[in-house]
């Protein structure tokens, strides 16, 4: 623990001027059998730390691959990439990025607890070991009693709270979500989305949320960044005038549907 | 992971417990066990019965096809000579198991992180493997000589094939979210290796294993049918040329309840360290 202090104490003044993301020019080209796609075309934007914001748009506009890029699963063909003022792999080996995918990717032979313990115990990430224990996490995503379950018993929502638990047992400085409800009922998402706000609060981490619902998107989102497809880029950063912390009820507000209108009129146009 | 299955684990949080339903549901469930093991053993009986009445009734002489009583009664008086002949071709067969298996592993792993290799040599595995056991079995035979090593050789080689091929698939059943989890987290090869290829790897690996258990036995009896003085397959061409049926019959039981034995060891293997895969606990 001591050494982890130490470790991180040098960064921490000139990385708390930094914007937790920013992203400037950033470019990226893949070359598949049908030719080269342009999965970014020239993207520059940065999100505040303890910001929370949405990425929508139509699939195919990139938003996937912004989160790689960040997450530096995909190096960027040209453009800079700073995340928490130093470069995206400087930002993975310090445990400050939590990636939630889109299926939970649990792993099926370990329980819920041992799919959380997961990242203390590869890459040398004990040394990284946030203030919660995993099972104080897991009681934060509402899962306390069912720590010894397996993936294949628990719900498809379950197993996302459990991902959810797993991104964060390193404290990470930015949690990184790709459409993690996409795949949730509509009811389990709403409450699923409360409960991201509240962990959200919580822990003063940074998110950036890939998802293709509208209603989504505005109300978690304290900004949300609209997305064009092919070449994916954005098209304009739209600031949520809702108020925090926010209810379901907050759905049926006049703000709230106003704004929701204006991202639809937006994404025909994308 | 199916529909149902999801909300059937959602739907039983919401159940009150009820201590008579759950009797009811755990008794209901324990006869459905029963009636599964009972029906077979039944039918098996059955079988045997009609077949010592068949003997009876037709008078079918002895050589041509034993009545269960005259099989049961040798293996009771041949028991020691049975055993003293099952104990070689049990060696064989483990040893070309545990042989096999473990070349197969070897390679399937290195296959997983050299592509070339496995381009290149993979055909060359198929083209193998659709060589009869029958036909290599004289080969190996004469290469290691008359002894275990060549009953060993061949147990392995019949083993080798399905392990090899599943092994590779099981390494390589890991999911690009999987690995892109563990590229975030930093993980060494090793600890991608150890953590997630083996552990994806190990329902397919059984599932090879079990094939290779009975596979194996065969592998043994067949080369001891080329040219061996003991053991099961020994006994069977002995047996068949002196006509002596029952005792051949009794050698065919031996044999196949050491297969038996085997495969259920394995199952049971399967069952203990794969608590956690679907197609085994649902």
């Amino acid at each position: 623990m001591s050494q982890a202090a130490l470790k991180r104490t040098p960064e921490a003044p000139e990385a708390s001027e930094s914007p937790a993301v920013r992203l400037h020019n950033v470019t990226v080209r893949f070359t598949t059998e049908r030719g080269a796609v342009t999965a970014l075309d020239r993207v520059s934007m940065t999100v505040a730390r303890g910001g929370f914001l949405t990425l929508l748009g139509p699939s195919g506009c990139g938003k996937s691959t912004l989160l790689r890029v960040v997450s530096d699963l995909i190096p960027a063909t040209s453009g800079e990439v700073e995340v928490m003022g130093a470069s995206a792999a400087a930002a993975r080996e310090a445990r400050s990025i939590g990636f939630v995918f889109q299926d939970a990717s649990l792993l099926a032979w370990r329980t819920a607890l041992e799919n959380v313990e997961l990242p203390l115990e590869v890459g040398g990430g004990a040394k990284h070991r946030g203030a919660r224990s995993p099972r104080e996490l897991l009681a934060l995503v509402g899962l306390s009693g069912r720590e010894k379950a397996y993936p294949h018993e628990l719900s498809g929502g379950m197993r996302q709270r459990v991902a959810i638990a797993r991104a964060l047992v390193n404290d990470p400085k930015l949690l990184l979500m790709d459409e993690p409800f996409g795949a949730l009922d509509e009811i389990t998402r709403d409450r699923l989305n409360v409960e991201l706000l509240r962990v959200w609060e919580n822990t003063g981490a940074t998110i950036l949320f890939v998802t293709h619902s509208i209603y989504e998107a505005a109300f978690l989102g304290q900004q949300v960044l609209l997305m064009a497809a092919r070449p994916g880029r954005v098209r304009e950063v739209v600031d949520v005038p809702l108020p925090t912390p926010r209810g379901v009820e907050q759905r049926e507000t006049p703000q709230f549907v106003e704004l929701t209108a204006h991202l639809r009129r937006v994404l025909e146009t994308c | 992971m199916t529909a149902p299955a999801m909300s059937q684990t959602e739907a039983s949080e919401t159940y009150v417990s009820d201590e008579a339903a759950r009797a009811e549901y755990v008794a209901a469930a324990r006869s459905a066990a029963w009636r599964r093991r009972l029906l077979p053993v039944g039918a098996a009986i059955l079988l045997l019965v009609l077949w010592e009445l068949a003997v009876v009734v037709f008078q079918v002489r002895p050589f041509i096809a034993p009545a269960p009583t005259a099989v049961a009664a040798t293996l009771y008086a041949k028991f020691g000579l049975l055993i003293g002949n099952l104990a070689p071709t049990a060696t064989e067969a483990v040893s070309g198991f545990i042989i096999g298996n473990l070349a197969a592993i070897v390679i399937a792993t290195g296959f997983v992180y050299q592509r070339t290799a496995e381009e290149a040599f993979f055909p060359i595995a198929v083209m193998v493997h659709t060589i009869p056991v029958m036909a290599y079995a004289p080969i190996l035979v004469l290469m290691l000589g008359n002894g275990l090593s060549a009953k060993v050789a061949i147990a392995a080689l019949i083993c080798f094939f399905p392990t090899l091929v599943n092994m590779t698939r099981g390494l390589r059943a890991v999911t690009s979210q999987q690995m892109e989890l563990m590229r975030i987290l930093s993980a060494s090869p090793s600890e991608v290796f150890f953590k997630l290829r083996l552990k994806c790897s190990l329902p397919y690996l059984f599932a090879a294993l079990k094939i290779a258990a009975a596979t194996s036995v065969i592998g043994a009896i067949v080369g001891e049918w080329i040219g061996a003085t003991t053991g099961i397959g020994a006994l069977i061409i002995q047996a068949t040329y002196n006509f002596d049926s029952p005792l051949l019959y009794a050698t065919i039981v031996v044999g196949s309840a050491f297969s038996a034995a085997f495969f259920g060891v394995i199952s049971w293997l399967e069952s203990h360290f794969l608590k956690w895969n679907v197609a085994q606990s649902g």
